[in-house]
């Protein structure tokens, strides 16, 4: 925080730059609070003011069968995902910072496709693939995808991860006779347990959320984001905005969890996902 | 100070898995994009009719270019929003800083299936903005041209892509040595001239960064003119997307896909050299 407070220069007051943050932060939090305020509107979705609030909303939302069935399709999915994910993402990181193999730079730019490319283009190519190999579209083909797209987040955060852990304690455990094996289990995963941890939530948040990888490889059992995608194009009711609700709700509450993991973990420097590994590369 | 077999451990599975469900279903879909259809039927017969047909049909060069017009007025927006942002919590924000990064990092990870629909809403003629201006008198009715109609669409993405474009863009400011910002305020130069010279340059890796970011992402979305375009917003990856759904047409939709894959990979590579060159040593 040092920093924070001796950055400001002296003539920090800033009126019109304030009211321009202030606007950018409604802008920002306007739709959400709409989205919210009207999950309790009896009257539906639209109209101005909102008037008798009601909780009837909720009710129908927690009767509603096929909700709950896509929340269970999408948390089994997400799960995988994080397990997979996190196996190869923690792989991949390793070998990116301890390994030298032909191709590494091409290799590490294709595990980071996934994060900045228009997720049709990931979700079209593993159609295409599923079709080549007569694989049929179910909630494992949207395993397959959401697990693959997010081994490059997991590699991103944890090898910042493997930055900032200690190399001289695998040295001596090395030393004093240790087997690489004893070595990766007792000595380097206890300390990356908060940035696993930080890693597996965002891969879950983002794994129960994603819609574009997975509108190409649906089978008959819909996940919710696809549930709720096939109910607006019917029309819209507040209980979709109740359900929204809750997912924002939850959102927040794993996203708050994740930072404190993350800035305990990895310290207080915002690191940009997209950030690539460079210290190999200028090392080299 | 690892053994071989220790790395090929390691080396071996992310790579043989990423080279099996990332490559290769890349890659088949380069092949695809030349091969054909015959009478309902996939054929490997390896062509260029594909990209003949793109640059002969008006229609799809007409909705590429609408892509772009729309990609290039969200990034614009994202950075217009997102500057002013990452500038008042780097150097205004004080004590609140924390708080407020906090704050605009939660809506990055809220659903975007979530933010559209809340778009929706707002947008709608009979919807929560219409319903807002009529309370007021200001109009008497709705206004019909707000959703499904390309502007819709820049709002949409450019509510989803400002704290994206405002990451990279805060993480370069926050990079800036501060002695540097106040070396040219004791040298007399006003704040106007401080930022054009000294901060703006210097944040440009980032805004760069978020700028292709969101530009990008735009360029590949078919969801937002799905739930908010309607037809005057129809974006290239709704040509995609319907070539692979009803007008079956699986080639000319890979064809499509690589035509962006390109236009990705290029501007990325273009960024990063950018970047390279202006990052601060």
């Amino acid at each position: 925080m040092t920093r924070a407070t001796s950055s400001a220069p002296p003539n920090s007051r800033a009126p019109i730059l304030t009211a321009c943050a202030i606007l950018i932060f409604a802008f920002i939090y306007l739709p959400i609070v709409v989205l919210i305020v009207y999950s309790f509107n009896r009257d539906g979705v639209g109209g101005f003011p909102p008037q008798h609030l009601t909780l009837d909303w909720y009710r129908q939302l927690f009767a509603d069968g096929a909700i709950w069935d896509a929340v269970l399709n999408s948390v089994i999915v997400a799960a995988a995902s994080v397990a997979l994910a996190l196996t190869l993402g923690l792989l991949a990181a390793l070998a990116l910072d301890r390994a030298d193999f032909p191709g590494k730079a091409l290799f590490r730019r294709l595990v980071l496709l996934p994060l900045i490319l228009p997720g049709i283009i990931t979700g079209l190519s593993l159609l295409m693939f599923a079709v080549f190999v007569h694989l049929p579209l179910s909630l494992g083909t949207i395993f397959l995808g959401h697990g693959t797209a997010l081994i490059s987040v997991a590699t991103t955060e944890l090898f910042a991860g493997l930055q900032k852990i200690d190399r001289a304690q695998e040295e001596a455990s090395l030393d004093l006779g240790a087997t690489p094996w004893q070595t990766f289990w007792r000595v380097m995963l206890p300390s990356l347990k908060l940035p696993l941890i930080a890693a597996g939530l965002l891969i879950f948040t983002l794994s129960m959320d994603e819609i574009a990888v997975t509108f190409f490889l649906i089978g008959r059992d819909n996940t919710l984001p696809l549930e709720i995608w096939g109910r607006l194009r019917r029309g819209i009711t507040p209980e979709i905005n109740a359900i929204s609700t809750l997912i924002f709700a939850l959102s927040v509450a794993l996203i708050v969890i994740w930072y404190r993991i993350r800035t305990r973990g990895l310290g207080t420097e915002p690191q940009d996902l997209l950030e690539q590994p460079k210290t190999q590369e200028q090392a080299a | 100070m690892h053994s071989r077999a220790y790395k090929t451990l390691i080396t071996a599975p992310p790579l043989l898995w990423v080279g099996l469900f990332l490559l290769l279903p890349y890659l088949l879909m380069f092949a695809h994009s030349f091969w054909i259809v015959r009478d309902g039927f996939l054929v490997h017969e390896w062509n260029l009719q594909n990209y003949h047909k793109l640059i002969s049909n008006p229609l799809y060069v007409e909705v590429l270019l609408r892509t772009m017009r729309i990609a290039a007025s969200v990034t614009l927006l994202s950075v217009f929003l997102g500057y002013p942002l990452a500038y008042y919590l780097s150097f205004h924000a004080g004590a609140r800083k924390e708080l407020l990064y906090q704050l605009v990092i939660v809506p990055l990870w809220v659903s975007y299936l979530v933010r559209g629909y809340a778009w929706k809403t707002i947008l709608g003629s009979d919807g929560v903005l219409n319903g807002f201006l009529q309370y007021l008198h200001i109009t008497h009715e709705p206004v019909g041209a707000l959703l499904y109609s390309p502007f819709a669409v820049i709002v949409m993405l450019t509510h989803i892509y400002t704290p994206f474009v405002f990451l990279p863009i805060y993480a370069s400011l926050e990079h800036i040595p501060r002695p540097l910002v106040e070396a040219s305020h004791d040298l007399g130069a006003n704040r106007l001239t401080t930022f054009l010279r000294v901060i703006l340059p210097l944040s440009m890796p980032g805004l760069l960064a978020g700028a292709t970011f969101a530009f990008v992402l735009s360029l590949g979305d078919f969801l937002a003119p799905l739930l908010v375009g309607g037809p005057s917003g129809t974006m290239i990856a709704n040509i995609v997307q319907s070539l692979f759904g009803a007008a079956y047409d699986w080639p000319l939709g890979a064809a499509i896909s690589v035509c962006i894959l390109l236009i990705t990979i290029t501007l990325l590579s273009l960024t990063e050299r950018f970047e390279k060159r202006w990052s601060f040593k």
